[in-house]
């Protein structure tokens, strides 16, 4: 179950393992993604920590670690083509998956419903 | 009045009519009262002819290049400027055009920038170039910063070596970031001392910075230098014009190279504008860490081939406080000076140049050595500057320069009190044969 | 156009070096060059012809009509630039001794006092090559002296959301926090917010004024007795000093640092991008902590001023950009303190014209009061139609105008800055009128040609992804 945060993260917990990316709200805000500052695998993050970025024509944008942990493994179909993000930013264009340190941190962020409901308030 | 504003009175009724306002003053209504001027203290306008006249009688009060030899560099050089340079970049569409934010109307100023990147990058054999900062100093200064950002360390190490008024400018732009700056020391060739870099490198050090010819004149060891610094960013300030000759910094590990475009076609100017130049090794992390405009390639709708700026997320009109650095404008128009400069030139001519440059230099050195007034302090290789020390009184040899017709070296004191009686001297393609005799003839006959 | 590298053959000369008249000298190989650089191989006239083609690509402001808001796109004067090229300007090396460059000593001193005179300060710098230069080191300025207070705690620049992106990177370089203050719904600093943002960690806030959407802040007495109560000094962004000359000065308006914008109000030429100047005015309490050398006078004579106890230091190597600096001269003494006075009251003429004109065709967000030298307009409701700013922007080329500023300030949606600057007659703005009219008409009608503009450019629309995407940043 995927579950998201404010900054327009998402974490999808499997296990030990969270597949985290950017929202698809994210995307649309970005337009083209052209490419992807992706994070060193090894690498130890803090939740609410920026561990990555995307960029943009126009923007680039910090990407928050939604959990805290290790990342294991980065999807590295993104530095050929960055796109992905923008065709499918919750599936095949996910960024990271972080061996999660601290599972609680979980029952933190927001579900689909109160994500969806947060973005159409703040518009 | 003057010839540029074109407002007639009827102009200004008819337009105060449109807006619906009485006066000019109402216009300025919403400036707090008791604030409002309503004249500056300055003297009324004047016409062309008199503006000119004073100015003149400015200009003409300064010794200049046109009635005085000059053997005088230490980072702004006289060198030989081909005349086809001014008749290009006075034309109106390119001085008087603006940014490129509208590519489709700038392709000009797009394609002119393209070239510069390409012609900076084949002299100083790196991958990528940006379209230009301010100057040499500045430039270097955020090649500091970006090396820091990139290796999040914060030590910098700068050769004692690189002229000392950028390694001043790099001192005020560290502060903000907390970048610590330390010295490596010269040893009796006027090159680097590798001892002294061994001894000062550690994992916090973010880059190593080294002056190519150095602030001396002296050609520095670029290739062993680099076999010290491991992962360390290897920092070079080199002299673009000396490029034709010398090996490119590129080819030796450099990382990042910067300098100051003024030798290539820009005159003196009293040391401004010319512009910095910014060249990085391909890297694509690197890259976006860079400071400053970048020109890209890309295609029109029709599939027409143009250029537009690019990478531009990392620039302040988009990343604000994120951005790599604050610069917006940059010095454009002094980039075109250069790639004219370049593309008359070639490579032969560059190397030509160079050669020249090499030569009287040597010429210059010999033959004040032969004088038995001065010697030279460093043995190391030199391009088209030397220090040599002197017996004879500077300030007479100056003032007696001078009266020759003679701008004479600078005296070292001046920046470096440690260094009394030494002189840096420059020679290079616009000194004849017989300027360099004469200088030799009114130091014998002092 | 092909590149000058595609018009390149083997063995061809555009420049002879002069002839060596002296003993060759044979470099070591170990410094020589390996393999030549590839830079053209073309004669003097294939240079000319290039580079002239390259020009006739370009638009400029000796071409037409450059309405960029906060650029201040004024007509460049031919007299500055023949006055910037006569040889004793040019001619003239940095460290030759100071009396064999008097004459250039006194114009850089002239100009400092006229700078001073125009915005009320009191001490003033030339060195710094841009607007953000000056920005960087107005800030430093600020910086240097609050730590000489040992005053540690002020980590803190307030920013308005309408700001030109230079002053959040400003601070950021000078290691300090942009703290946003929004802007309230007339387009001004919000008082209130400012009162609970201010603090003991407040260093000072950069103001552009008039602002970025051409409105004078008429609290703005208010606000520095706010942040001054606080502590903290204040900054003037000097982009907009075109609409204030001889109207009022920064200086009597509590300001403490003040930045100009030669190539901007000193009609200094843009060239495609640079060099301009930016020089840097202060209040008396700050004249020791001014970036060195400054330009001094002893009796009759000039000389450079390195005597400030805490200065900064250097932002760059030698002194400014002296032709840039001769130029603006120039220019002040062609308009003298009437003249200036006069271009203010022109180009905020000029603005308000074009904005009640433009007012019955597009959306003028903050119209309740004059505008001073730009105003903005927004096509908002042509997104209806399918139709963006930038759209809108692109069929303008078309037309032969230049767009004004698009997207700029960030605080208003899809809109466009305009400034026409006091150098354009009633019959430019006229047309440009009309020409807006027409496109808004064309968005509704048949907005295609909009959205698929520019038609008849030398290119047309250009894929800015693929340009960041596949880098190509040089010719290979």
């Amino acid at each position: 179950m995927k579950k998201y945060l404010k900054t327009h993260e998402w974490a999808e917990l499997n296990g030990k393992i969270a597949t985290v990316g950017i929202s698809n709200h994210a995307q649309e805000q970005l337009g083209d993604v052209v490419y992807v500052n992706l994070p060193e695998v090894g690498k130890t993050v803090k939740a609410g920590e920026v561990f990555c970025s995307v960029e943009s024509v126009k923007s680039a944008s910090d990407v928050y670690a939604p959990v805290s942990g290790k990342i294991k493994e980065v999807n590295k179909a993104l530095e050929s083509t960055p796109e992905l993000i923008n065709k499918s930013a919750e599936g095949d264009g996910w960024i990271a998956k972080i061996e999660v340190s601290n599972p609680k941190e979980f029952d933190n962020l927001l579900d689909k419903d109160a994500y969806d409901k947060f973005v159409k308030d703040s518009e | 009045m003057d010839s540029y504003i074109p407002h007639t009175s009827q102009d200004v009724n008819e337009m105060l009519e449109a807006i619906g306002v009485k006066d000019i003053d109402s216009l300025f209504s919403t400036i707090p009262a008791e604030k409002r001027i309503d004249s500056i203290d300055l003297p009324g306008g004047m016409d062309e002819f008199s503006v000119l006249s004073e100015l003149r009688k400015m200009a003409y009060t300064n010794a200049s290049a046109d009635k005085y030899s000059y053997f005088l560099g230490a980072g702004i050089y006289n060198h030989v400027i081909p005349s086809a340079i001014s008749q290009i970049v006075s034309r109106g569409d390119f001085y008087t055009a603006y940014t490129p934010y509208q590519a489709e109307v700038s392709q000009g100023t797009l394609q002119s920038l393209f070239e510069f990147q390409t012609m900076i990058c084949e002299i100083t054999g790196m991958g990528i170039a940006n379209a230009s900062m301010y100057d040499g100093a500045s430039a270097l200064a955020e090649a500091v910063l970006m090396a820091s950002r990139y290796t999040q360390k914060y030590r910098a190490l700068i050769a004692d070596t690189v002229h000392p008024e950028y390694v001043e400018t790099v001192k005020t732009y560290v502060v903000g970031p907390g970048i610590k700056i330390e010295s490596i020391s010269h040893d009796e060739t006027g090159m680097v001392s590798v001892k002294d870099l061994r001894s000062k490198i550690d994992d916090k050090t973010a880059c190593v910075v080294v002056q190519y010819p150095n602030f001396y004149g002296i050609i520095e060891d670029l290739k062993v230098i680099k076999e010290n610094l491991g992962d360390i960013l290897f920092i070079v300030v080199a002299n673009p014009i000396s490029l034709g000759i010398l090996e490119a910094p590129g080819k030796l590990g450099a990382d990042i190279v910067v300098g100051d475009g003024q030798p290539l076609g820009i005159p003196m100017n009293l040391g401004g504008p010319a512009f910095g130049f910014f060249a990085i090794r391909e890297d694509q992390k690197l890259v976006r860490t860079m400071p400053g405009r970048i020109i890209g390639e890309t295609v029109d709708v029709e599939g027409k081939r143009g250029f537009v700026m690019t990478l531009q997320a990392r620039e302040q009109h988009i990343r604000r406080e994120k951005a790599t650095s604050n610069i917006c404008s940059n010095h454009a128009l002094g980039t075109l000076y250069a790639s004219v400069y370049l593309s008359l030139l070639g490579p032969e001519g560059l190397k030509e140049i160079g050669e020249l440059n090499l030569s009287k230099s040597h010429y210059l050195l010999e033959k004040l050595e032969e004088t038995g007034h001065f010697k030279r302090v460093f043995y190391g290789e030199f391009f088209n500057e030397f220090v040599a020390r002197t017996d004879l009184d500077v300030k007479k040899l100056q003032k007696t320069l001078f009266k020759n017709k003679i701008i004479g070296p600078l005296d070292v004191s001046r920046l470096d009190k440690g260094m009394q009686k030494h002189l840096l001297f420059c020679a290079t393609e616009a000194n004849t044969k017989e300027e360099i005799d004469k200088l030799i003839s009114v130091v014998e006959a002092m | 156009m092909e590149l000058i590298f595609e018009i390149s053959t083997a063995g061809r000369r555009g420049f002879i070096p002069p002839k060596l008249d002296v003993k060759g000298y044979n470099l070591s190989n170990k410094f020589k060059r390996s393999t030549p650089p590839r830079l053209p191989e073309v004669t003097e006239g294939e240079v000319v012809r290039h580079y002239t083609n390259l020009s006739r690509l370009n638009y400029a402001v000796d071409v037409g009509f450059y309405p960029l808001g906060s650029c201040t796109m004024k007509y460049n004067p031919k007299l500055n630039e023949y006055a910037a090229s006569l040889d004793g300007f040019s001619k003239i090396h940095p460290y030759q001794d100071e009396s064999s460059m008097q004459g250039a000593l006194e114009i850089m001193y002239n100009l400092q006092e006229a700078l001073k005179v125009i915005s009320g300060m009191d001490a003033m710098t030339l060195q710094p090559a841009a607007g953000a230069h000056g920005e960087f080191t107005g800030i430093a300025i600020i910086r240097a002296y609050h730590r000489f207070r040992k005053d540690f705690k002020r980590d803190e620049m307030i920013i308005p959301d309408s700001a030109h992106g230079t002053n959040p990177a400003t601070a950021t370089m000078n290691g300090y926090k942009a703290i946003e203050i929004k802007s309230d719904k007339n387009g001004m600093v919000d008082i209130d917010e400012l009162k609970k943002i201010v603090s003991d960690r407040t260093a000072g806030i950069m103001l552009t004024n008039p602002n970025t959407l051409g409105l004078f802040d008429e609290h703005i007495l208010e606000i520095a007795e706010i942040v001054h109560n606080a502590g903290g000094l204040l900054y003037y962004d000097g982009a907009n000093l075109n609409a204030i000359m001889g109207k009022v000065r920064p200086g009597d308006l509590g300001f403490d640092v003040v930045h100009f914008n030669l190539h901007k109000t000193f009609s200094t030429p843009h060239g495609m991008g640079g060099p301009g100047a930016g020089p840097i005015g202060v209040k008396k309490f700050l004249e020791s902590f001014l970036p060195v050398p400054t330009v001094g006078k002893r009796g009759e004579k000039y000389f450079f001023d390195y005597s400030h106890k805490h200065s900064i230091g250097r932002v760059r190597s030698f002194y400014g950009n002296f032709s840039v600096l001769v130029k603006a001269y120039a220019y002040i003494l062609t308009m003298g303190g009437d003249g200036l006075k006069r271009a203010s009251e022109m180009a905020v003429l000029n603005a308000n014209y074009l904005k009640a004109k433009i007012s019955k065709i597009l959306k003028v967000p903050y119209d309740t009061r004059p505008c001073m030298h730009e105003f903005v307009a927004t096509t908002e409701p042509l997104l209806e139609h399918g139709v963006k700013a930038l759209d809108f922007v692109k069929r303008m080329l078309d037309y032969g105008v230049h767009p004004p500023t698009v997207y700029f300030p960030l605080i208003v949606h899809e809109d466009l800055m305009i400034e026409p600057t006091e150098t354009e007659s009633k019959k430019t703005l006229d047309k440009f009128v009309e020409v807006i009219d027409k496109i808004t008409k064309e968005a509704k009608e048949n907005p295609k040609l909009l959205i698929e503009a520019p038609h008849v450019t030398p290119v047309r629309r250009l894929d800015d992804v693929r340009a960041a995407k596949q880098l190509i940043l040089r010719w290979k």
